[in-house]
């Protein structure tokens, strides 16, 4: 009897569909931006690769945050955290890569310590200038914050709005912290001036669109693993625990281990996603750090429809886009509608666009007397019906 | 999760326990002891400390003085409400507490006895002899044609079942039963009162209800309780001419 | 005459001319005063030395005033006229006032007066006879005032006036602060057992000047010679300055203490309807703190309604600004929350929107500049206990105003109907409803109360930071903080949540700096709410997981 392996992903048709549309963006825009002759209405620009995948970058980011929050009903208000501390962890080893060819032409110190006359490189600057290091500590240093703070605060059980609230002080006691110069993460200015990433300058067309195609497949790397995640019976324990904390302790279930460990991972995507992000925008600084910007990943996924991943993805990309877009157009308007967005989709869309792409069908479905397809998708992708000897 | 082959002389062993909140005494020098295969039901009015003892038991509340063992050595006070479970102990709560979201079969699953560690579920299969066993379960609690629905789309006893089922298949050796007939027609109250009986026997169950013509069903020893503490033991028409106890049933 | 001399004799001829000529004619000394002060407008130096001993002469009690503004450089002649004005520089230009009469004569053009200027002997002599007349003044505070402005800038020049003085005086604390003046001028005097006297009689002089100047006499130049010869008078100085220092530490912690209940009464006030729509009502209402932004732009638009009466302002703000974010509340409520009570995490995104539209809505209104809101002159200046410890008048009244509006809330919570049908509708909806309380009006009142509350904590926040459209966003987390930490639930809570926050704040800032501070207390709030998740006063029982 199998029924983890191959049906988690036979059901799951919205992230099929999803997949399918970046793996194809993936491979056309570059092709569009490279290729495609510069005078001809197919050429994409590099600007607008950038942008894009920027975009890929909040959509992995999204998908963290509804692996915890549409799965594990773990609202943090504080994910901006993990995403801009995988940003500086790459960013630092940028800096590194500038080497001699700073505004002071130190090899051994980045700008910004020559301009603070630090004699040396602080402890914690060892080992970025490796660049395999620093993919690791991408991963490793939102791990370690995630599982300290997650540590704290699910072994005492802060839950709901309680941890919601806490989460939002950690974000903002880390954005004062990084703000100041004696951090040694270069205060109010971050990390910039980048020049290249292993050899590659980051002004050629050529490293934008690999990174790009690097975001399209971490995005796509992570939506399969959460998949994967939600799909195992841990994601049906994390769904008890959603649904019903107490019960689920009672079953036998140590909650704040699975809480731990989705948390963790979940963070562990978040910076891979500013890692990816960092050198496609070409700056972080602490500002990255600040709750709003934790609180509209919230409202991204929200959009998109919580807890069903795919959703995460369209509502990232959906509300980035608007944001693009009004802030272009009508900037004085974008704060009303990402505001009314915000008050419109908590009151009117519950379950977000795909929660009403879904009602939709099912209403058709159940019109034309065929079996609705909500019923097989449920909430893990599982389906019922498949489960059989 | 079995302990071991060794049977214990009580299953359950409460001692002088005593609970209070902010001065109120919820729980008040209770004692209480349950024999292994022993079913006990337990009555009392609103406020007599049954949920109260349900979760000191449980591990979730700390008693602030007294004893409660398990199985005659395991000191219950010192383990959480995972450990407790995982210990063997099952618990059914008042307000029918399925997960709504997830299938029939998906809330066994959970149920099921197994290990409960972290990776070891991220990577879970299920075996045949599992697939089997949740067979049985959803035989005997009458859903076996609802084995693929959400678990929100029961009724309201069967949800009751669906529960019940969950504790069953957690393999527990001591089953404690909060209100199970609640909002049950008289019909379905027979039918859970005769699965009570059946299950008992190979390990210890604990009702609590309020429902009398359930108690008589069940047929078996009676515990009252009243302000925190053992007011009457007994059969149930024992206990039902107990003058204290028609007093605090009957005299307000 | 040499200027030193001149100095010294000047002032204390004018003394003895004040003590003998204590009944003029009152007409001649007005026809005097007003004809010698128009003189000062076209008069040279050496005219102006002795135009100032003859308008001093007069003893008219314009005097001082007038001696100050001269002092200052704030009085000017009108060109065309010659007039004397007092010149105050506002921002929409200058100011006259007619000296004589002291009428506002409003704006003046720049170029239309001219200052009259003064050199350092006219300052001098300006300042003598101002300590002189003050001296002598039949107000004991003017008196103390004036020994207190010699400690300042201690003069040999002024000892005779101030000796003079010190016979007279009846009243015990201008005479010791006569002393402590006293004693600063002698230890500049040539006579060692003099400044072994002066060191020993500004013991107990609680004024940092009064450290400064002993610190002096210690002070070694790079050749190791100390600024005082005499060894007896070192080690008078020494141990005179160690005493002070320890009552200086004293002053410090006070003043510490003092901010850190200042800042913890703001924190109460940003907090404290958040502990009624959080805590009452479990409504996560991250537009708390544009409520509090509505009522400071309140005030704001108030004092733009009556700039005549900006000390009347902010007393009517309040009642304003409690009404306009009331208002904002209950609409808030009636049109998004009611359909999310009992889904705090939905309230926490809807509120947030509803934040960043009346962010928007202040930007698009009011520009997204900063208001600046004025100050009254009551809230200005401060409370100066001594020498070492000044409280500034707005902070003090902000303590006070903050307790004031806890107090009324628990008196409206505790003691009225509406606090009764409100904690009716908290502990049980259904049963309230059954009995006949309209759930939804009170609904909606709590949540206006809770807005309104923090509107009133715009009006007192107008008055110590930038009044801004991201305003709110600073006070947002605070806010929360002290409500988790003191206990949600519980206005008392709040207010110990609040004050403690404050005050270990206000200690660790000299210790650590103001941001580290901050996180540290963010970190602190953090791992408390692990030991005890329900906050410091956390409610027990079987009620508590419903």
């Amino acid at each position: 009897m199998n029924t983890s392996q191959g049906h988690w992903w036979r059901s799951d048709k919205g992230g099929q569909w999803l997949i399918t549309v970046i793996a194809v963006v993936t491979v056309i825009v570059p092709v569009l931006n490279l290729v495609v002759p510069e005078d001809s209405v197919f050429h994409l620009s590099t600007y607008a690769v950038s942008l894009l995948g920027k975009y890929l970058c909040y959509a992995l980011l999204a998908l963290a945050v509804d692996l915890i929050w549409g799965y594990a009903g773990i609202l943090s208000l504080g994910h901006g955290a993990f995403f801009a501390l995988g940003g500086y962890a790459i960013g630092m080893y940028m800096m590194r890569q500038i080497g001699e060819r700073g505004v002071y032409g130190n090899a051994d110190l980045p700008d910004f310590m020559v301009f603070l006359n630090w004699g040396e490189l602080p402890w914690y600057w060892l080992g970025f200038d490796n660049f395999s290091f620093a993919l690791l500590m991408v991963l490793v240093a939102p791990a370690i914050l995630a599982f300290v703070f997650g540590w704290l605060a699910f072994r005492s059980r802060v839950t709901g709005v309680y941890f919601s609230i806490i989460s939002q002080a950690l974000t903002y006691a880390l954005m004062l912290a990084f703000f100041r110069n004696d951090m040694g993460f270069g205060g109010n200015n971050g990390l910039t001036d980048f020049k290249d990433l292993l050899g590659y300058s980051l002004q050629l067309d050529s490293t934008k669109n690999a990174l790009f195609v690097c975001s399209g497949l971490a995005l796509i790397g992570g939506y399969i693993l959460c998949r994967y995640v939600v799909s195992s019976k841990l994601g049906r324990v994390l769904v008890s625990i959603r649904d019903a904390e107490s019960r689920t302790r009672f079953v036998g279930y140590r909650v704040e281990h699975y809480k731990l460990f989705v948390f963790v991972l979940s963070a562990m995507l978040a910076g891979v996603a500013g890692a990816l992000y960092v050198p496609q925008v070409g700056i972080i600084n602490p500002g990255e750090f600040s709750p709003i910007n934790s609180i509209e990943i919230i409202i991204w996924v929200a959009v998109g429809g919580r807890g069903y991943l795919f959703g995460a993805v369209i509502g990232a990309v959906l509300v980035n886009y608007g944001k693009t877009y009004f802030t272009g157009a009508f900037p004085e308007i974008w704060l009303f509608f990402l505001g009314g967005l915000f008050v419109v989709s908590t009151l009117f869309l519950p379950k977000g666009v795909v929660g009403l792409v879904k009602r939709r069908s099912m209403k058709r479905a159940d019109e034309g007397g065929a079996k609705p397809e909500g019923q097989i998708e449920t909430d893990d992708g599982t389906s019922a019906e498949e489960v059989s000897p | 999760m079995s302990v071991g082959i060794h049977i214990p002389t009580n299953m359950l062993y409460l001692d002088n326990v005593t609970v209070s909140f902010d001065g109120f005494k919820a729980l008040n020098a209770l004692s209480l002891v349950v024999a292994p295969g022993e079913l006990r039901a337990i009555i009392g009015p609103n406020g007599a400390g049954k949920t109260t003892m349900m979760d000191v038991i449980t591990g979730k509340l700390r008693p602030d003085s007294g004893t409660v063992f398990f199985r005659d050595t395991v000191d219950l006070t010192q383990f959480d409400e995972a450990d407790v479970a995982n210990l063997g102990i099952g618990r059914k709560f008042q307000k029918p507490t399925v997960i709504e979201s997830l299938t029939v079969e998906q809330n066994l699953d959970l149920a099921m006895a197994g290990n409960r560690g972290v990776f070891k579920t991220l990577f879970f299969k299920q075996s045949a002899e599992q697939y089997e066993r949740i067979s049985e379960i959803v035989s005997l609690i009458g859903l076996k044609e609802k084995r693929g629905d959400i678990a929100g789309s029961l009724s309201h006893g069967q949800k009751q079942w669906l529960e019940i089922g969950m504790l069953i298949i957690q393999e527990p050796e001591l089953l404690l039963v909060d209100e199970p007939a609640a909002g049950m027609t008289d019909q379905e109250t027979e039918l859970t009162a005769q699965l009570l009986k059946d299950i008992s026997g190979e390990r210890s169950v604990v009702v609590v209800e309020h429902d009398m013509e359930f108690i008589k069903a069940l047929d078996c020893h009676v515990t009252v309780l009243h302000e925190g503490h053992q007011l009457a033991e007994g059969s149930l028409s024992h206990v039902q001419q107990d003058e204290r106890v028609i007093e605090v049933y009957l005299g307000r | 005459m040499n200027g030193s001399l001149r100095a010294f004799f000047v002032p204390f001829l004018a003394l003895l001319i004040f003590s003998s000529s204590l009944s003029v004619n009152s007409f001649a000394q007005e026809l005097g005063f007003s004809d010698h002060i128009a003189k000062l407008a076209k008069s040279k130096l050496s005219e102006k030395a002795v135009l100032i001993s003859l308008i001093a002469e007069t003893k008219d009690a314009r005097v001082p005033d007038l001696f100050q503004h001269l002092l200052n450089g704030d009085l000017y002649y009108v060109k065309k006229t010659g007039q004397i004005v007092v010149i105050e520089k506002t921002e929409s230009g200058y100011l006259a006032g007619d000296v004589l009469s002291q009428q506002s004569l409003g704006i003046v053009g720049k170029r239309s007066v001219k200052k009259i200027g003064v050199n350092n002997a006219l300052r001098r002599q300006l300042r003598s006879y101002i300590a002189t007349f003050n001296l002598s003044s039949d107000e004991a505070n003017t008196r103390l005032e004036a020994a207190k402005a010699l400690l300042k800038a201690p003069e040999a020049s002024f000892l005779p006036i101030l000796d003079a003085a010190l016979v007279a005086e009846a009243n015990a604390d201008v005479r010791s602060a006569m002393v402590i003046a006293r004693s600063a001028i002698l230890l500049a005097s040539d006579n060692a057992g003099q400044r072994l006297v002066a060191v020993n009689g500004l013991r107990g002089a609680t004024d940092k000047k009064v450290m400064t100047l002993l610190e002096q006499l210690l002070l070694e130049d790079e050749e190791g010679n100390v600024a005082e010869p005499n060894v007896r008078v070192r080690q008078a100085a020494e141990e005179v300055l160690g005493s002070l220092h320890t009552q200086a530490r004293i002053y410090k912690v006070m003043e510490d203490l003092f901010f850190g209940i200042s800042l913890g009464s703001v924190l109460l006030l940003a907090a404290i309807g958040l502990a009624i729509t959080f805590g009452v009502m479990g409504v996560i209402n991250m537009a708390h703190g544009e409520m509090i932004m509505l009522g400071a732009y309140t005030t704001y638009v108030v004092q733009l309604l009556m700039p005549n009466n900006i000390g009347l302002s902010l007393v009517v703000a309040v009642p304003a600004a409690f009404l306009v974010s009331g208002l904002f509340g209950v609409i808030i409520e009636r049109s998004v929350i009611r359909f999310l009570y009992g889904r705090p995490l939905e309230t926490l995104l809807a509120t947030f929107g509803i934040s960043l539209m009346l962010q928007q809505l202040v930007r698009s209104v009011f520009t997204p500049l900063n208001r600046s809101v004025i100050t009254p002159e009551w809230m200005s200046g401060s409370w100066e206990v001594n020498g070492m410890l000044s409280l500034t008048y707005n902070r003090l009244y902000i303590i006070f105003f903050a307790l004031a509006v806890l107090f009324l809330l628990i008196q409206l919570l505790k003691r009225t109907f509406f606090g009764l049908q409100m904690r009716a509708v908290t502990q049980n909806r259904a049963m309230a409803s059954s009995m006949g309380i309209r759930t939804g009006w009170v609904d909606a009142m709590t949540f206006g109360l809770g807005s309104g509350v923090a509107g009133i904590a715009g009006v007192a926040l107008s008055q110590l930071t930038n009044v801004g459209p991201n305003m709110g966003q600073a006070y947002i987390i605070d806010s929360f903080m002290v409500v988790v930490f003191g206990g949600v639930g519980n206005l008392l809570g709040t207010f110990v949540g609040a004050m403690s926050l404050g005050i270990v704040n206000k200690f660790a800032e000299p210790m650590v700096g103001a941001v580290l501070a901050k996180i540290l207390i963010l970190v602190f709030v953090i791992l408390f709410i692990q030991r005890r998740p329900r906050g410091l006063f956390a409610l027990k029982g079987r009620f508590v997981e419903d």
